[in-house]
C-alpha cells in the first residue's frame, strides 16, 4: 500500500469568496484604506493650518463641496464599522476576571460605546457646537 | 422512528487508483435522528465497504470525526441529517492533505502541538509526600475554557491563514499553549513563548475569528490568540522600556 497524500489547491486571491465569514473579515480589513485616507486628510489639515487663516478657510470650504461630502460620509461609515467591529471583539482579547467570574462581554462592549459617545460630545463641545 | 432516503456526495480518493479526488453519490436509508457519521457508517456497512473515515466516540469528545459538511468544518457525529436539506456534500477537513477518502494527514498539526509543550512544566519537581498542587477555583477559571479543546482540528480547517501560510502554528496549538501559560501550577511560559510569540506563532493570525465560530466546544481560540498577542506585546514593552527588566 503506497502513500500519496493529495494536497488540495488553495486560491491565494479569491479565498475570501469561499464563505460569508471571510467576506465579513475582509469588510473589516478594508476599512483601513478609509482610515488611512482620514489620517492623510488630518495631515493636510495640519499643513493648511500652519499656512495661515486664508489657507485654512480654503481647506474648510473645499471640504464642504458636493464632491467632498460623499467622500467624508464614506469615511465616517467605514470608521464606524472599524470601531464597532473592534469594540465587539474587545472582551475576547482582554477579558476581565472578577473572582471566579468574568465581566460579561456585553458590559465591556457597552462601556466602549458610552466612552465613545462621551468623547464625541467633548469634541463637539470644544469645537463650539452647543 | 421515521426513515428517509438521504443523498450524500462523498469525496473519494484512493492514492493507488486516482490521480485526484472525485465525488461519489450515495443514497442511504437513514433514521430521522441520525447524524452524518451514522449515514457514513451505514454506507460502509451495507453499500460500499471501501469508504474510509475516522471516528471513535460518537459523542463529540474524541475529536476524530471532523469533516467538511456542506463546506463547513463539523464533527460528523454532531451534524444532524435533519439540519441538511438536499444532497449533503461530505469532504475531508480543508487545509489538510488527503490520505484516503475522508481521512486526512494530521502529522503537521501534531508536530505543531508538541512544539508548544501542551503539558504542565513544573516549577519544581514535587515529590509524592509533598502532596498535590493546590489551586483555587478562581485560578482554575482563568484557563478552564481553553482546556476544553479536543484537538479536533476544525479550527485549522476554518482558518484562512493556515491555508495561505502553512507554517502558522495555528489556533488550537496556540490556545493550548495559552491554557498552560495561564495555569498557576505551570512554569513553562518562557519556553512556549519562543514558539508562539514568533512570526510563525501568534503574529501570523489576522483575527478572522473563523476558528471560534466553528469550534464545537466553545473554546474560543480567536480570543486566546488575541490574549497571547496582548501578553507578548506587554512582554516587549517591559523588556525594552523598563530599566533592568531585560534579560
Amino acid at each position: 500500500m503506497s502513500r500519496r497524500p493529495f494536497v488540495r489547491p488553495v486560491s491565494t486571491t479569491r479565498w475570501y469568496f469561499r464563505h460569508p465569514r471571510y467576506l465579513r473579515y475582509m469588510s473589516r480589513e478594508i476599512t483601513c484604506i478609509f482610515i488611512g485616507a482620514l489620517a492623510v486628510l488630518m495631515l493636510v489639515a495640519l499643513d493648511r493650518l500652519s499656512r495661515g487663516p486664508a489657507a485654512w478657510q480654503a481647506f474648510i470650504d473645499a471640504l464642504q463641496t458636493a464632491y467632498a461630502a460623499p467622500f467624508l460620509l464614506l469615511i465616517l461609515l467605514f470608521a464606524v464599522h472599524n470601531a464597532s467591529s473592534w469594540f465587539n471583539v474587545t472582551p475576547k482579547a482582554m477579558p476581565v476576571q472578577i473572582g471566579e467570574r468574568f465581566l460579561p462581554g456585553s458590559v465591556m462592549i457597552a462601556a466602549h460605546y458610552v466612552l465613545w459617545a462621551l468623547v464625541s460630545l467633548a469634541v463637539l463641545w470644544f469645537a463650539g457646537v452647543h | 422512528m421515521t426513515e428517509r432516503i438521504v443523498e450524500l456526495d462523498v469525496l473519494r480518493y484512493d492514492p493507488e487508483q486516482h490521480s485526484e479526488p472525485h465525488f461519489q453519490r450515495y443514497s442511504v436509508a437513514c433514521q430521522e435522528e441520525w447524524v452524518v457519521l451514522d449515514a457514513l457508517t451505514a454506507i460502509k456497512e451495507s453499500i460500499d465497504p471501501t469508504l474510509n473515515f475516522r471516528w471513535s466516540c460518537h459523542m463529540a469528545v474524541c475529536g476524530s470525526c471532523g469533516m467538511m459538511i456542506d463546506g463547513e468544518p463539523k464533527l460528523s457525529c454532531h451534524a444532524f441529517l435533519r439540519d441538511y436539506p438536499g444532497v449533503i456534500r461530505v469532504e475531508p477537513l480543508a487545509n489538510f492533505p488527503i490520505e484516503r477518502d475522508l481521512v486526512t494527514v494530521a502529522d503537521d498539526f501534531f508536530d505543531k502541538l508538541s512544539r508548544v509543550r501542551p503539558w504542565l512544566v513544573e516549577k519544581q519537581q514535587q515529590t509524592l509526600p509533598g502532596g498535590e498542587y493546590p489551586q483555587t477555583p478562581a485560578q482554575l477559571m482563568k484557563y478552564r475554557q481553553f482546556s476544553m479543546c479536543i484537538n479536533c482540528m476544525l479550527c485549522y480547517a476554518a482558518c484562512p491563514e493556515i491555508a495561505l501560510q502553512p507554517q502558522f502554528i495555528g489556533p488550537a496549538a496556540i490556545t493550548l499553549a495559552h491554557r498552560f501559560n495561564l495555569d498557576s501550577r505551570d512554569d513553562g511560559r518562557e519556553a512556549r513563548q519562543q514558539v508562539i510569540a514568533s512570526h510563525e506563532g501568534v503574529w501570523d493570525c489576522s483575527f478572522v475569528g473563523a476558528c471560534s465560530e466553528v469550534c464545537p466546544k466553545a473554546v474560543d481560540p480567536a480570543g486566546a490568540l488575541q490574549q497571547v498577542k496582548v501578553a507578548s506585546t506587554i512582554d516587549w514593552f517591559r523588556e525594552h522600556l523598563l530599566p533592568g527588566a531585560g534579560k
